[in-house]
């Protein structure tokens, strides 16, 4: 692939490199006397520096394939392949914004001092470490919050405290499981901004999960849609939209609409029970 | 306004004890009764008492071993609760076992501690310990199982380590439950510094309040009693002075829920 039909942004980039590879992937949870198979067959890869959505109906999930890319959650079967190495634990370079962000934040620490833990950990010298903590929350319009507790911001604030963390942290792969589910829809329209433009500019490869129609497709370079629980995936829609992307202009565009209907039908057939042959 | 709060507050933290101080010195102003003298009577045996070398000889010992149990018991309880808190095998052996040895009251282990460690400071400490690590330790279980799932998984998801996940994680976030066992253990630690030295003992607070009783000198034995109550209120104070410093960020988030 030399020509990408999303022209994305101008950094190299080569769709060969996979970043992340999900083979056959399965996950049963065994319960007391239960199992429930919540993934039954995943197959698909992402590139170095994709933005790639995953949209699929409520329990499809997508919180399930999150963790276990994560190495927070073991396989059944098949198996997440990320840079090469197979994951078996939480690998390195890579960060989690989870949804709920309030409770992923350390209350007893300062904003600042929950950003440069991880780096502290990863034993970056002090100095790059005051660097990264500073500019990642100035990206996020957070520079003068630094030394709050978490819990006297508001919930947008809060979720963007977690991903100056993650930013800081400089992942290769950044992993968000519905990361605005629960803020309102300005603050939302704000961090769907933030989120495209750090990504443009750090080259970092996103798996963004989301419930929203809309956010996939104005967020993606592609749409993974999945069926209904136990998942497989259902199409991989790419997004061919202009790279430069803002609320108003790309959300009014005709092609915005066509693919935001083609998700949504996709959607209802896969709460409807339907499954690829 | 603040300052005026201030003094309103003082004001009525102290009406209580003033009024019960007034009324025992009004009813027992003119008592002849051998067991109940005068509070006049027991405030200058009082200052004759304790503003001497007793302090040094009785009340200093009586402390340190209070303070060496006390919190050799929260170092204890806190590192067992935690190493037991964070196995979920360790929590399913252990559980019934600690429920059974918390429910033994320590008094009884008086006797037998004395058996092992004699009758010097250790016993006394051991016996302290022995009672003082159950509520540190039943709620420092409880705190480090309730960590929130989704920080546990940020900080493995961080690859923190295991030494740093310690203190970072788990310690703070049991932080609130630890305090609250370590509250538990401060008043039962008085109450043991007390029984073990009224067994056996050459010096103490326990101890030279039953020698008071036992030569019939009852004023001194009251003034015991009180300053034994003194002694409760000011580490009580101490130990929330130090807590409202540590758990300052639990004290805002609570509030800030309250509020939101
Ligand atoms: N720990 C668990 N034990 C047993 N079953 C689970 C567990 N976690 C999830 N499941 C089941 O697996 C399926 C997928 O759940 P998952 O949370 O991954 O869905 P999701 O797509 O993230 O849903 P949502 O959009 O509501 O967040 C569901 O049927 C759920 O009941
Ligand atoms: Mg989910």
């Amino acid at each position: 692939m030399t020509a990408d039909p999303t022209g994305a942004p101008a950094r190299p980039r080569s769709a060969t490199t996979a970043m992340l590879d999900v083979r056959g992937l399965q996950k049963i949870y065994e319960g007391r006397g239960r199992s429930v198979e919540a993934v039954r067959d995943l197959t698909f890869t992402v590139a170095a520096g994709e933005l790639v959505c995953i949209v699929g109906p409520s329990g499809a999930g997508k919180t399930t394939l999150l963790r276990c890319i994560a190495g927070l959650l073991d396989t059944t079967a098949g198996e997440v392949v990320l840079e090469g190495e197979r994951v078996t634990g939480p690998p390195p370079g890579m960060a989690v914004v989870f949804q709920e962000y309030g409770r992923s934040l350390f209350p007893w620490m300062t904003v600042r001092q929950n950003v440069e833990l991880p780096l502290k950990e990863k034993k970056v010298p002090k100095d790059r470490r005051r660097r990264l903590v500073q500019d990642s929350l100035e990206a996020v319009g957070l520079a003068d919050a630094q030394d709050a507790h978490p819990w006297q911001l508001s919930g947008g604030m809060q979720q963007r405290v977690a991903i100056a963390r993650a930013v800081a942290y400089e992942p290769h792969l950044l992993l968000m499981d519905e990361p605005f589910a629960a803020v309102d829809a300005q603050t939302r329209a704000d961090l769907e901004d933030l989120v495209r433009s750090l990504w443009q500019r750090l080259g970092v490869t996103v798996l963004f999960v989301t419930h929203d129609i809309d956010e996939s497709v104005y967020l993606g370079q592609r749409v993974i849609v999945l069926s209904n629980s136990p998942t497989v995936v259902l199409e991989d829609v790419p997004i061919d939209l202009p790279a430069e992307r803002d609320q108003l202009t790309t959300r009014s565009l005709p092609r915005f609409a066509e693919l935001r209907s083609h998700v949504y039908e996709l959607i209802q057939l896969a709460k409807s029970g339907h499954r690829p042959a | 306004m603040s300052l005026m709060n201030a003094a309103r507050k003082i004001l009525l933290a102290l009406a209580v004890p003033v009024l019960l101080v007034a009324g025992w010195w009004l009813a027992t102003a003119g008592s002849a009764s051998f067991f109940w003298p005068p509070l006049g009577q027991i405030l200058t045996a009082f200052a004759d008492t304790w503003f001497s070398a007793r302090f040094v000889t009785d009340v200093l010992p009586s402390l340190g071993r209070l303070l060496a149990g006390y919190l050799g018991a929260v170092v204890l309880g806190v590192a067992l609760g935690t190493a037991i808190g964070s196995s979920r095998t360790l929590r399913g052996l252990l559980e019934p076992v600690l429920e059974f040895f918390r429910a033994i009251p320590s008094p009884v282990l008086v006797p037998i501690l004395m058996l092992f460690a004699g009758i010097g400071d250790g016993m006394k400490i051991l016996v302290i310990v022995s009672g003082c690590v159950w509520p540190v330790l039943l709620n420092t279980v409880e705190g480090v199982r309730a960590l929130d799932e989704v920080l546990g998984d940020t900080a493995r998801s961080y690859r923190m380590r295991r030494h740093s996940r310690l203190i970072h994680l788990v310690l703070p976030g049991a932080g609130p439950q630890i305090a609250a066992g370590a509250r538990q253990a401060l008043s039962i630690g008085i109450i043991l510094m007390v029984i073990s030295e009224m067994f056996a003992a050459s010096n103490g607070l326990g101890f030279t309040i039953i020698q008071f009783q036992r030569s019939f000198a009852i004023p001194q034995m009251w003034s015991g009693i009180i300053l034994l109550g003194l002694v409760g209120i000011v580490l009580s104070m101490a130990f929330r002075a130090v807590e409202a410093r540590l758990l300052r960020w639990y004290t805002g988030l609570r509030t800030a829920q309250r509020e939101g």
